[in-house]
């Protein structure tokens, strides 16, 4: 009877999609509704939680501290999105020239630093960057007569390095990004262009760019969510989560601090949900103007 | 055919230097490997090679020393290994249902499987902190498999790959008398297969170099994963160079010679979400 009802047509899609029905409702939806509500309460692991209303956002509207890891955020974000979609566009175009020589060998290369974690990437920028006259970019900087930079404890230069980290990490994975879009443009239209006279540059910025929409939104979604959730590798760079007057403070890394350094669960589940708001409305907004929605509609 | 030349010949250049400027770190860590940890101390990373201040000790310190890398080591493998079977079977068999039936529900759950990719991770770090702890799952590797058993981006992936499949098998397998699970299981599995291999890879590379989430769960030095285990060598105390550096370049050997044998699974892992997103 029960394997008749299990084994029947009607029922078997429900026992396949079973298992992410679950994990969706234990650990996305249950989790999603207590950060809502924690974010009214105050919260410490252990104790009670009691409710005082929307006391955590107010706070949290007054806290420079939360701002300025808003805008280091938002700052990383940008400035990821000005170097990491251009430049990689470009280089996928150029590497995919018939006249490229050992075109695989650069793609492989250009993707190993994917291949390592955070940590060990970390830490080889951390070093990389360091202060003494010795250290890798400095020796290289002394070759033109500049001064030994500590890097890491100022904005703007504590800002390069992190930067560096991610074009490192992320200029190979978007090429690659780039290279299965480019595959999608037939080779018609660029001969045709030609044959009517077009340069390089009118076809790369007539045919190339509007033909890789699909996957520069691709590209611009991930990075969005990438950049504004960005936590690990600060916390690799300054060994921690306390960077000199919070140069390196991410909105993460600030949720972090509140729910687990200070055990401060409510204020920190009001920071999450201020990132989730950020992130929703950028990427909609993001959505809507380049159209992706009017498309589905067709 | 001379400017082809010429044009050749500049492309070749241009990317040689940026691809020189891709490896300088890998290069920097690689002879810093062979370097005494006061040199780091010292002078930072830096691409001085000198012979003389060279030696494999960190080397013998990594194989013969006593700390306890190893032990990290396999813990990642072995959570890697088992985090990639059971996630990549439990997302077909999701990914089977979405494409091979029509049932009530199934384009608002659909929905939220796009959903999940679309929100960030981290804010639910606290509130999954909270209930792993409730749960008394602390400490466990339970606690960081199951909330990615069924991945989204796994799903999608192997939903798109089972549109492929011709629905005529399944109607095939019901005319033999085989129930719904054993077409899924010996008809639809074994012709999945190809698709194994790229989700394989990047679910495999994103377990080994997980960090946050079992960095916040696990507090056991003894089943600390390989990030983890490197990051508890930089202390405010005091840095263990010798260890972290070598350890370091030694984990990134198996994730590129695995790399370097399978470029192809690697890069059709990674590019899955934006070929037809």
């Amino acid at each position: 009877m029960i394997k008749n009802f299990l084994y029947s047509q009607k029922v078997a899609p429900y026992v396949f999609v079973l298992p992410f029905v679950l994990v969706f409702i234990i650990f996305w939806i249950y989790p999603l509704l207590s950060s809502f509500g924690m974010s009214f309460q105050k919260v410490t692991l252990g104790q009670e939680a009691h409710f005082i209303g929307a006391d955590n956002y107010t706070k949290l509207m007054g806290d420079t501290i939360f701002f300025k890891a808003v805008r280091n955020s938002a700052v990383y974000m940008l400035l990821t999105l000005v170097i990491l979609i251009p430049f990689p566009m470009l280089f996928a175009v150029l590497i995919n020239n018939k006249a490229m020589w050992a075109r695989e060998f650069f793609k492989s290369a250009f993707f190993f630093p994917a291949l390592t974690s955070v940590v060990v990437a970390g830490t080889i920028f951390r070093l990389m960057f360091g202060e003494m006259e010795g250290s890798l970019i400095n020796s290289i900087l002394g070759v033109f007569g500049v001064e030994p930079v500590k890097f890491l404890k100022g904005q703007t230069t504590g800002f390069i390095a992190l930067v560096a980290l991610a074009t490192w990490r992320w200029m190979g994975v978007n090429m690659l990004y780039f290279l299965s879009g480019l595959k999608n443009i037939p080779d018609d239209y660029y001969e045709a262009a030609s044959i009517d006279g077009a340069s390089a540059f009118q076809r790369f910025t007539r045919i190339t760019v509007p033909l890789l929409k699909p996957t520069t939104i691709y590209v611009l979604t991930i990075s969005i969510y990438a950049g504004l959730a960005m936590f690990i590798e600060s916390m690799m760079l300054w060994n921690g989560n306390n960077s000199p007057k919070n140069i390196g403070l991410t909105i993460v890394g600030y949720l972090y601090r509140q729910g687990i350094e200070k055990n401060n669960l409510g204020y920190a589940a009001a920071v999450g949900i201020v990132l989730l708001l950020i992130t929703m409305v950028i990427n909609l907004t993001q959505l809507a103007f380049s159209g992706m929605f009017k498309k589905e509609e067709d | 055919m001379k400017t082809g030349t010429i044009r050749k010949i500049i492309l070749f250049a241009f990317f040689s230097v940026l691809c020189l400027l891709i490896l300088v770190p890998f290069y920097a860590v690689t002879i810093a490997s062979f370097k005494p940890g006061e040199d780091l101390i010292r002078y930072g990373l830096n691409l001085r090679f000198n012979l003389s201040a060279m030696s494999f000790d960190n080397f013998v310190f990594l194989f013969t020393g006593e700390h306890a890398y190893f032990t990290w080591f396999f813990n990642s493998l072995l959570l890697t290994v088992v985090q990639v079977v059971v996630t990549l079977l439990v997302s077909a068999t999701v990914a089977y249902g979405f494409s091979a039936y029509e049932f009530r529900g199934k384009t608002l759950l659909f929905i939220c499987v796009l959903l999940i990719m679309m929100v960030p991770f981290e804010i639910l770090l606290l509130p999954l902190y909270t209930l792993t702890f409730n749960m008394g799952l602390m400490n466990s590797y339970s606690a960081i498999i199951l909330p990615g058993v069924a991945s989204a981006a796994t799903i999608f992936f192997f939903r798109q790959y089972l549109r492929g499949i011709p629905k005529e098998m399944i109607a095939a397998g019901r005319v033999d008398g085989a129930n719904e699970y054993a077409i899924y299981v010996r008809l639809i599995l074994p012709v999945m297969k190809p698709s194994f291999a790229a989700m394989a890879i990047l679910n495999g590379m994103n377990s080994w170099n997980n960090f946050l989430w079992p960095f916040m769960v696990l507090s056991n030095e003894n089943k600390y994963t390989l990030p983890i285990g490197l990051k508890t060598l930089l202390t405010p105390y005091g840095n263990n160079y010798d260890l972290l550096i070598v350890g370091s370049f030694f984990s990134i050997l198996p994730i590129l010679a695995l790399f370097l044998g399978f470029q192809k699974y690697f890069i059709d892992g990674m590019t899955a979400g934006a070929v037809k997103g």
